[in-house]
Parts: C-alpha cells; sequence; structure tokens
C-alpha cells in the first residue's frame, strides 16, 4: 500500500484511497464460503448453486490436487525435469474453468493444469511439457485451450488478438447463449509486471474486446513477494485502464465461479473487459527446482493452510449433508485410478525420434533446411548395424 | 502497356488486391487508417475496407505483433506495419519467441500466417532509429521468413505472395525508395516464385549480391564499371531466409568473383552467411575470396554522415577491384 504523504497539488493522500493493506485480502474480497467452510452471501454476486454443482467443483478439485502431487512425484522419481505446481489454487482454476462454455477459448500460462482439466483434455498431456517430449501437444482448436505458454505474459496479448477475432466474427453480443463467446487470459502476480500484460489491457480496451484477465495472485513470483510488483491491490489497476477489476476470494470455488462467470458474460454481451483478481496462495514451490524455505516464513504457509480451498467446501458439503463417506471414498478411488493413469502413461511417454525435430518449423520447408534434415538422417544411418 | 508506379504505389495496390481476394486478410499498425501510414503505403484501404480491417492500433509494437498472433490463431491473416525499422525491437519477443515457434510448438496445428512489414534501410536524412537494417537478427530465427523487395513491381507482386504463404513473413522495404524511381507494372504476368533470387543485370567479371536498397547502388555501380570495361553480375536476392543460392552459386562458378553489399553492419550480417555458403559450395571457381561492403560495425550514425556509413558506389566499386587484386 503506497505511503501516506499528501503533497499539495498532487490529488488525494492514495493510503486514504486504497485503505490499508489487509494481508486477507481485505473487505472488497468477494467469498461465498468462509474458509471455515461457512456459506455466506454477497449482495452482486450470488448464485444458486445445485448440490450437483458443488459437489462437482469438489471432484475437480481433489481430481487436480492429485493431478499435481502425481506430477511432483513424478519429477521426484525422474520422470519429468521439471513440474509448476498448482497446490492451493484448485479452487481459482475450477471456479474459472468451470465458468466456461464451449465456446469460450483460454489462454493459460504453465500452471492452468486444472483449467485443462475442465476443458476435458487428458492430463497426461499436460506432462509432455515438462517430461520434455514435446511442447505442448493438445491440439488448441480442438479443445479451445491454447498451448502452455512459458513467456511470462505474452499470452494475454494472443488473448486479446483471439477476442478480436471473436468480434470480426461476429460472436459478440448477438444474445444467442450458444454463439457468443468470450476469451480468458490466465497469468500471475509477476506477469502484472510485464509490458506485454499492460499493453494487452490497453488493446482490450480501446478495442472493448470480449476478454477476461484472469490473474491468480498466489503472493510469489518465484522468491519475489507480490509488494516487489505493485504499491495498490492488483484489482485497482484496471480502473487506470478503464475497465472493472474485482477481487475474489481464489480459495473459494463458489465466490470465483460466481465472478468469473459474470465478468466472462459481460464478455460475450459485448460488455468489453474485465479484470479479475483471484486472491490465493501458492502453497508449494514456484516449480520443482525451486526452494521457498530461502524467501518465505513457514507461519505464512501454515496461516495459508487454514484457508484450503478443498478442505472448506468438504466441511461446507459435509455441514449441509451434501456428501457422505461414500461418495468422498468414491472420489478418492477415482484419484487412485487417475494417479496410476498418470504414473504409467507417463513412464510410457515414447521420447520423439531425433529427426522428429525437423518436423512443423515451417509450412513450406527451406530447401536448407530439408538438406539440414537429410544429411543428419544420413549420418545416423550410417551408425545402423554398428556398434555405436 | 501498364501503369508506371513508385514502390510506395505498388505496395498499396498490392495490399489492396489482397484484401480484395481474401476477406481473411487485416491490417494492422500505427497510423495505417486515416493517415495511411507515415509513408502512405495504406492510403485509402481504411476508407474502402472498413475499421475492421484497416486498424489503427495504439502505439505499441509488441501489442501490434501479440494481438496479431492471436487473430492468426482465430485464422486471420494479418499484415502488421511496424513504422520504422528501430522501433520492431519492442515486438522482438513477441515475433521470435511467439510468431517463429508458434507452429513448431504446436506440431503443425497452430500456423502462423502473419506479415510484418518494416520499412528499411538508412539514406533519408532521419533522427536516430529510423534507419537501421534488422534483417540478420531475423533471417537468424528459424521459423520466420525474410524478403526483401527492392523494385515497385516486386512490391506489388511480392506483398501478396507473402501474405499468401501459410509461413510468417517479415516483409522488408527499402523506404528510401518509396517514392523514387517508378516502373511499369504489367499485372498480366505470372511472377517468380516469392522465395527466389534474380540477376538483376547479367554480367561476366565478378558478381555482386544485393538486395532491398543497396540493389539500385549495385545496378548504377555495375552501370560505372561496364564503362570501364568491366562487366559485373548483379543478382537481387529478393528473399534472405530461406536464401536461394541456385543463381548465386552459378553465377560465381561463372565469374570466379563474388561482392556482397548490404547497408546492415558487416559483422555477422547477410554477407557472412553468403561468404560462408558461396565458399563452400564455389571453393574451386573462386579466384578471390568473397568480400563484404556495408555498414561500419558502429550504430548508425547522425544523418549528416550517414551517407559515409552507407556503402555507395565508390565503396562497391573498390571492393570489387579488391577481388581481382588476390
Amino acid at each position: 500500500m503506497p505511503d501516506s504523504n499528501p503533497s499539495p497539488g498532487f490529488g488525494p493522500d492514495l493510503a486514504e484511497v486504497f485503505g490499508p493493506a489487509h494481508s486477507d485480502g481485505g473487505p472488497e474480497l468477494v467469498q461465498l464460503l468462509t474458509p471455515e467452510g461457512e456459506r455466506v452471501h454477497h449482495p452482486e454476486f450470488d448464485l444458486d448453486f445445485s448440490a450437483e454443482q458443488i459437489r462437482g467443483f469438489y471432484r475437480d478439485m481433489v481430481l487436480t490436487r492429485r493431478i499435481d502431487t502425481e506430477a511432483t512425484a513424478l519429477q521426484r522419481h525422474g520422470e519429468l525435469g521439471i513440474w509448476a505446481q498448482l497446490l492451493g489454487q484448485e479452487a481459482a482454476q475450477i471456479g474459472a474453468g468451470r465458468a466456461l462454455r464451449p465456446q469460450d477459448y483460454v489462454f493459460p500460462t504453465y500452471r492452468e493444469h486444472g483449467v485443462a482439466w475442465c476443458k476435458g483434455i487428458d492430463p497426461l498431456k499436460l506432462l509432455g511439457l515438462f517430461r520434455g517430449v514435446d511442447h505442448g501437444s493438445w491440439d488448441p482448436h480442438e479443445f479451445n485451450f491454447g498451448l502452455y505458454t512459458i513467456v511470462i505474459g505474452a499470452q494475454c496479448l494472443h488473448a486479446t488478438g483471439y477476442a478480436m477475432g471473436m468480434q470480426r466474427d461476429g460472436v459478440v453480443g448477438t444474445g444467442d447463449p450458444d454463439r457468443d463467446a468470450a476469451v480468458i487470459a490466465h497469468f500471475g502476480d509477476g506477469a502484472s509486471s510485464q509490458g506485454d500484460v499492460n499493453e494487452s489491457f490497453i488493446f482490450a480496451a480501446s478495442y472493448n474486446a470480449p476478454v477476461v484477465f484472469f490473474c491468480q495472485n498466489n503472493q510469489w513470483a518465484i522468491s519475489e513477494p507480490i509488494e516487489r510488483q505493485t504499491r495498490i491491490p492488483l484489482y485497482q489497476r484496471a480502473l487506470g485502464f478503464g475497465f472493472p477489476g474485482i477481487r475474489v476470494d481464489g480459495n473459494d470455488v463458489l465466490a470465483t465461479y460466481a465472478v468469473t462467470q459474470a465478468a466472462l458474460q459481460r464478455a460475450r454481451d459485448g460488455q468489453g473487459p474485465t479484470f479479475v483478481e483471484a486472491y490465493t496462495y501458492r502453497m508449494g514451490a514456484h516449480t520443482t527446482t525451486d526452494d521457498p524455505t530461502r524467501y518465505r516464513l513457514s507461519a505464512d504457509v501454515e496461516s495459508w493452510k487454514l484457508k484450503d480451498p478443498i478442505a472448506r467446501l468438504e466441511v461446507y458439503l459435509r455441514r449441509n449433508g451434501l456428501v457422505d463417506d461414500g461418495l468422498v471414498e468414491d472420489v478418492k478411488a477415482e484419484a487412485d485410478e487417475l494417479g496410476a493413469h498418470l504414473r504409467e502413461g507417463c513412464k510410457a511417454m515414447p521420447d520423439p525420434r531425433a529427426m522428429d525435430m525437423f518436423d512443423h518449423v515451417y509450412a513450406e520447408v527451406p530447401e536448407e533446411l530439408a538438406t539440414q534434415r537429410d544429411g543428419f538422417a544420413d549420418y545416423l544411418a550410417s551408425f545402423e548395424g554398428s556398434a555405436h | 502497356m501498364g501503369e508506371k508506379i513508385t514502390l510506395a504505389k505498388g505496395l498499396n495496390m498490392g495490399l489492396r488486391k489482397a484484401m480484395e481476394d481474401d476477406p481473411k486478410v487485416l491490417l494492422m499498425g500505427e497510423d495505417v487508417g486515416k493517415l495511411g501510414g507515415v509513408f502512405r503505403i495504406t492510403d485509402g484501404l481504411q476508407k474502402d475496407f472498413g475499421e475492421d480491417r484497416v486498424i489503427d492500433s495504439p502505439l505499441a509494437e509488441s501489442g501490434i505483433v501479440g494481438t496479431a498472433v492471436g487473430m492468426a490463431l482465430r485464422g486471420y491473416r494479418p499484415v502488421v506495419e511496424i513504422q520504422f525499422d528501430g522501433f520492431v525491437y519492442p515486438a522482438y519477443d513477441q515475433i521470435v519467441c511467439q510468431v517463429a515457434k508458434m507452429r513448431y510448438r504446436s506440431k503443425g496445428h497452430s500456423p502462423m500466417p502473419m506479415v510484418i512489414r518494416i520499412p528499411f534501410g538508412g539514406g533519408i536524412g532521419a533522427v536516430e532509429h529510423h534507419s537501421e537494417s534488422p534483417e540478420a537478427q531475423f533471417a537468424h530465427t528459424p521459423g520466420l521468413k525474410v524478403v526483401a523487395c527492392s523494385n515497385p513491381v516486386d512490391g506489388y507482386w511480392m506483398i501478396q505472395q507473402a501474405i499468401a504463404s501459410d509461413d510468417p513473413v517479415i516483409f522488408l522495404e527499402p523506404k528510401r525508395q518509396y517514392h523514387a524511381d517508378k516502373m511499369e507494372l504489367d499485372t498480366a504476368i505470372t511472377p517468380p516464385p516469392l522465395f527466389t533470387s534474380r540477376v538483376a543485370r547479367p554480367g561476366t567479371d565478378v558478381t555482386v549480391l544485393a538486395y532491398g536498397p543497396t540493389v539500385r547502388t549495385a545496378l548504377t555501380a555495375a552501370e560505372a564499371a561496364a564503362g570501364e570495361g568491366r562487366s559485373i553480375e548483379v543478382i537481387d536476392l529478393r528473399t534472405l531466409s530461406p536464401l536461394d543460392m541456385g543463381p548465386v552459386l552459378d553465377s560465381v562458378r561463372r565469374t570466379g568473383r563474388c561482392v556482397v553489399v548490404h547497408e546492415a553492419h558487416v559483422n555477422l550480417g547477410m554477407g557472412a552467411e553468403l561468404a560462408a555458403r558461396v565458399t563452400e559450395q564455389c571453393f574451386y571457381s573462386l579466384e578471390a575470396p568473397v568480400l563484404r561492403v556495408g555498414g561500419f560495425d558502429t550504430p548508425y550514425p547522425a544523418s549528416r554522415i550517414e551517407e559515409d556509413f552507407l556503402p555507395d558506389l565508390d565503396r562497391l566499386l573498390d571492393a570489387v577491384d579488391r577481388t581481382f587484386s588476390f
């Protein structure tokens, strides 16, 4: 939060405008389910969730966490080179992912495993990139889910351009719920400092593009805390770009769903971009190569454990008689099955052939590249039958 | 008889034709709408095709190219204008990390049929960042194709061919010649394929390789040398990545001598790659090493001395003379 340093002629005291710092997200946080599992109501963003829908969120989150823990274990066993963990961010991703319609398009970072799950991508396909067998293995157009983007924030511009394409295709603001579409761009608190992200806000605002900027503020960009990226609450930045920003409890799947769904609908209706800041916490490391004990206090992690997204939903479900032990066991069994699928599938994943590196560089392969490729094939063939 | 046109007019006509032929072609850039671009290359296009197809962008080059990536993913064929060569660098990351690699990363699922037009080269008396030649930086990037037109007729055809290409093309336009010489355009002919070089002036004694703005320099030098009884063959490379080595090798095998001329810095410029390939493939035909003439390895200087920085007729002929002294 900015210091209190009003100077005559330089506008209001910013500390007053933005209010005091709140480590819990502050009063502006949209919440429908407290960390204790109590259902609360919100004047603008309330929805009647069916029991089936809430049980679905629970299942999605448990399975997403299992994808994450399984992949982390596979990295520890040397089956993956690296893994980007999402532990603690399940509600933010499932809430956002389930708010999508089939025609909506997702531009992910490299951590959106839960959103990919919602879009129907076999989690095994997510592993290829981290195992080093490919750079992404699904057809983005089949799932309306772009490839994982490693350069921080670059995908926010792609999302905005894609949304501008939707405007030109006449699939925005027609009033037909099966036709109107929106784009969601995922990024993190660290990416909010990137030029590309800020430029995407400007383009989206300028053209009123149907895009939701969904920022999972997990408080950490590898070792750098959110205070290194911003002096004001991130969601308040949107106002300066000319569109609304909302901070939602990213550990509350109900609130995240409700807010994202409303933001997507604004976009589909032709009302332009929205910034959603899902306030959450990266419980794990940045990736499996990171060591968070070097830069953050375990007490902070402990306090966020009390806000666990799955635990609070399970408390709510049990307290209201919406699940029984049988259902919890069923989901656990399904998670075990998914874990086995990932373990076996990952180990069985074939390495690409050396010659595959020459594929898909160009639509029309230049002669020089073809010569390199053919020469390398001959070179490899020269070892055939030898003891090499 | 065809119309006599400038390079600016040829490009404008080519863009118009491409937009008429394919409704998925969009133009985007700074000032490309009402103004028609600072060089007027897109003059009148917004009026005729509308603001949805000729898009004035915010002043952010990474934003222009990055959103064009999104539009290409949606099935459009964006043609973006970078206002000046020295302003392409904010978009460098999007071009090199996204445009160039998207097809590869996606195993062919997400092609990037995009053209990035860049007015390049110096000699216009401009302030810093308005006279650069960044082609080698893009030619060094797998996934991109790089071409440079040198005359009005090529401008007309090559821009259409670049837009029709399913690979991303960096399209370099010699800005010094936008409004210079006129040429007669015959739209009824079949143009040569985009990624081909051509002999711009036949000769027998030495091969000069040029592209973009230096083609004119080379042709003038050839004319001057002819007066002194020396026959220079000038090859307009047209395509820088991929290189079309066929006409180059044919020529050097005949002449035994080769000089490359470009405005870009000599160190690791296109001339270095050309010299390597010519040496590799014409070793026994060469009477002298391949020589390079180009901009010095300094930043582009203040415009009052830019003519000393740019390779001109005299420096080119000096290099030609040197190839005969080995």
